[in-house]
């Protein structure tokens, strides 16, 4: 008996100690979620309005932070934990888009947590889950390949089912516009290693696809930040169908339209570096 | 146990395929009824005589060998097609592999023909003279696959293949707006032994790698670098046509099934929605041309709702991969060089209107703006926001390019294109057209090559 008490006791205690977030972070199909740093949920300025979205609110915050009383947590058990599901995840969508939030999830960028990109000229680039809204039960999570700059279904439907809202339409496109030197190169093995090799690379790449002034190429080695993406394009490698080696007419004709269009966008992005350099 | 066991035995074990072989040593009868149900199900799909033939064949086949050992119930080819990870092949029939023209060449690129011949068609080998049945295995393999390769460009092939495309065996494009469009297996290389098999989506043109791990192990060659496109250039109703009018908001609003989180249910209720309702109203002036309404939405990245611009270093950079004109005249406009028919009349400026197909993706989006959430990532792309203005003028460009429609590739029709749109946007600026070509020839050498 004492055993079992003790045993009992023991558990309990580790409940306590293992966090919900913990919990629900380790649970499967679960892996596209960051932690939530704690005093960001405890702050209630970064949750106003979440208590009109999420019903029950004030004891799913509690069961989140682990403060729910045991009695009520028995009752409500259930429908408690959908809620808290849905305030962490639209926590979550809030977290991820803050210069810490943006961190934690680049971890699990660079780990690939989100998968690869399933085309294959995109060589296996890692992916960024993106919501198409930030309205919860709308839309399921996305994935955006910073390569091909499209977005693709999860693979798993046990991912296929997450909400897309839990992410938001902003995440992977503010990523890329804090880490610009994370920026997918268009061609090329992928590398998202750390940063400084990376910002190394693009100017390397620069440089063997811009024909551009020497000053130039010696500033944009010196700083992440002189690099340019306005032709990166060219770079993209396509697939082009062929019956027994040979393009097909309408596919032709509409893949020269495309990569004319791609070469107005190069020349017009290019006309503006010039233009700003002039200045 | 009869020869024919051990040589699956050891196959399966090479394969890594144990649990296929084992069910297929231990409990012949289900898989010998799948592929027979299978076999049933394409003759009541196939309409064409072709196609019967061809399974009738195969029956008979079949029917020819049960008596001689226990597994022959089941054929080498249909037992090797119902492994699993090979679901995309299709059997091929037995006088097609028995016609030698047709196996032309391939005696060069497979170790042990003979025997390896004799165990894709189940003839009763010479033991004395097989060294390793699992070598002879793998070259029937790739045999089989090789043989496959040309059957499956063949009309009976084809037949058997759309049979498999209709049905979905090959699974759905895995990008978010083909909306579940039915891809089909292809190779990279026609040689084997270089890469895996592919996917190949005719709404994005593009190939995919599949979805499970378990094609990881088929040779893309087995497919072809043809066949995808044959296939589609055969079922001209498979193939989505190369330019896309958004239609309105009403008939495509993903809103009526947006409620539901699952994405499965989404890219069915997008996929039913072309193929019934708009399909038979759908044509393409071009005869030759894809005749089913192509998915062309395109992904518009924002932050905070507000499109990211091209000119931010994120901006974006490929959306030209995944855009169609709205009109199939506008393809017209790019010559075989893929140079704008305008620029050469320095008529650079066009360029930003050139921008207005992406712009116009989706119209419903100035009529209703605020009623549709979701709408918004799904339109179209404008760089300089909406500005009434430009749009008036790409809605006068769009009308202008209707008479296009007579050969535009003459110089006099060209001429008068371009000084028409000249007319309309003027802002010259050329410099940096050379520029462009530049980064274009080197392609066009390549692909005249």
């Amino acid at each position: 008996m004492l055993c079992l008490h003790y045993g009992g006791s023991l558990n309990r205690l580790g409940f306590r100690l293992l966090k919900w977030i913990f919990w629900f972070l380790s649970s499967k199909g679960n892996e596209y979620f960051c932690e939530v740093e704690e005093d960001f949920i405890l702050d209630r300025f970064n949750l106003t309005g979440l208590n009109n979205e999420v019903a029950n609110y004030a004891q799913a915050l509690d069961l989140i932070t682990d403060n729910l009383d045991d009695e009520i947590q028995d009752e409500l058990r259930g429908s408690l934990d959908v809620q808290a599901r849905l305030l962490y995840g639209l926590i979550h969508a809030r977290w991820i888009v803050t210069a810490r939030g943006l961190a934690k999830m680049l971890e699990k960028y660079k780990r690939a947590d989100f998968g690869r990109c399933p085309r294959v000229l995109c060589q296996s680039q890692p992916l960024l889950p993106v919501g198409l809204t930030d309205i919860p039960y709308q839309k399921a999570v996305k994935l955006y390949c910073g390569r091909c700059e499209d977005i693709y279904s999860p693979k798993s439907s046990r991912h296929g089912s997450i909400d897309g809202a839990y992410f938001g339409t902003s995440f992977p496109h503010l990523l890329f516009l804090v880490y610009p030197t994370l920026i997918p190169p268009k061609a090329g093995p992928v590398d998202v290693g750390n940063a400084s090799s990376r910002g190394g690379n693009d100017a390397e790449g620069n440089r063997a696809r811009r024909r551009i002034r020497d000053d130039q190429e010696v500033y944009s080695e010196g700083m992440a930040e002189g690099f340019s993406t306005a032709s990166a394009a060219l770079k993209a490698d396509r697939y082009r169908p062929r019956i027994f080696g040979f393009q097909i007419h309408e596919t032709a004709k509409l893949q020269r339209w495309q990569e004319a269009v791609r070469d107005r966008q190069v020349a017009r992005l290019e006309d503006l570096e010039d233009a700003s350099h002039n200045v | 146990m009869p020869h024919g066991a051990h040589v699956s035995l050891l196959a399966g074990r090479r394969l890594g395929l144990t649990i296929a072989t084992m069910s297929r040593l231990s409990s012949q009868p289900p898989p010998a009824d799948t592929s027979q149900a299978e076999l049933e199900e394409d003759e009541i799909i196939s309409g064409t005589g072709e196609g019967d033939e061809v399974m009738e064949d195969a029956q008979d086949q079949e029917e020819g060998y049960s008596s001689s050992t226990p597994t022959s119930s089941l054929t080498w080819i249909s037992w090797f097609c119902a492994l699993p990870g090979h679901e995309y092949f299709c059997e091929v029939a037995e006088d097609f592999i028995e016609d030698d023209f047709n196996l032309t060449g391939l005696n060069a690129m497979v170790p042990f023909w003979k025997e390896a011949m004799e165990m894709v068609l189940d003839v009763e080998p010479d033991t004395s003279k097989i060294p390793d049945v699992s070598i002879v295995e793998a070259s029937a393999e790739l045999l089989y696959g090789l043989v496959h390769q040309r059957f499956i460009l063949t009309r009976a092939g084809l037949q058997l293949m759309v049979d498999k495309y209709e049905a979905g065996v090959f699974g759905a494009c895995p990008r978010v707006y083909c909306y579940g469009c039915h891809v089909v297996p292809c190779g990279r290389s026609d040689l084997p032994g270089l890469d895996t098999v592919k996917l190949f989506c005719p709404n994005c043109n593009d190939i995919y790698t599949p979805p499970s791990s378990r094609f990881q192990g088929v040779d893309g060659a087995f497919f072809g670098t043809t066949f995808a496109h044959l296939f589609f250039q055969s079922y001209r109703l498979l193939a989505p046509a190369p330019f896309w009018k958004p239609s309105s908001s009403s008939s495509m609003s993903p809103r009526s099934s947006g409620s539901s989180s699952s994405q499965q249910q989404l890219s069915q209720d997008q996929q039913t929605q072309p193929s019934s309702q708009q399909t038979p109203q759908f044509v393409n002036p071009n005869p030759n041309g894809g005749q089913r309404k192509a998915a062309g939405r395109v992904y518009v990245p924002r932050i905070y709702g507000f499109k990211v611009s091209e000119r931010a270093k994120n901006g974006p950079r490929m959306q030209w991969l995944r855009l169609r004109p709205q009109d199939p005249e506008e393809l017209d406009l790019v010559d075989w060089r893929g140079q704008w028919y305008e620029d050469a009349d320095d008529d650079y400026e066009e360029e930003e209107d050139e921008d207005r197909p992406m712009e116009d993706f989706d119209p419903d989006h100035h009529e209703g703006d605020e009623d549709e959430e979701e709408e918004e990532e799904e339109e179209e792309e404008e760089h300089g926001g909406g500005r009434p203005l430009e749009r008036a003028t790409g809605t006068s460009r769009r009308t202008l390019s209707p008479p296009s429609s007579a050969p535009p590739r003459t110089p006099p029709e060209v001429f008068s294109l371009g000084a028409t749109l000249g007319a309309v946007f003027k802002q010259p600026d050329g410099g940096r057209l050379k520029v462009v070509r530049q980064h274009i020839l080197p392609e066009v050498t390549t692909r005249v090559s």
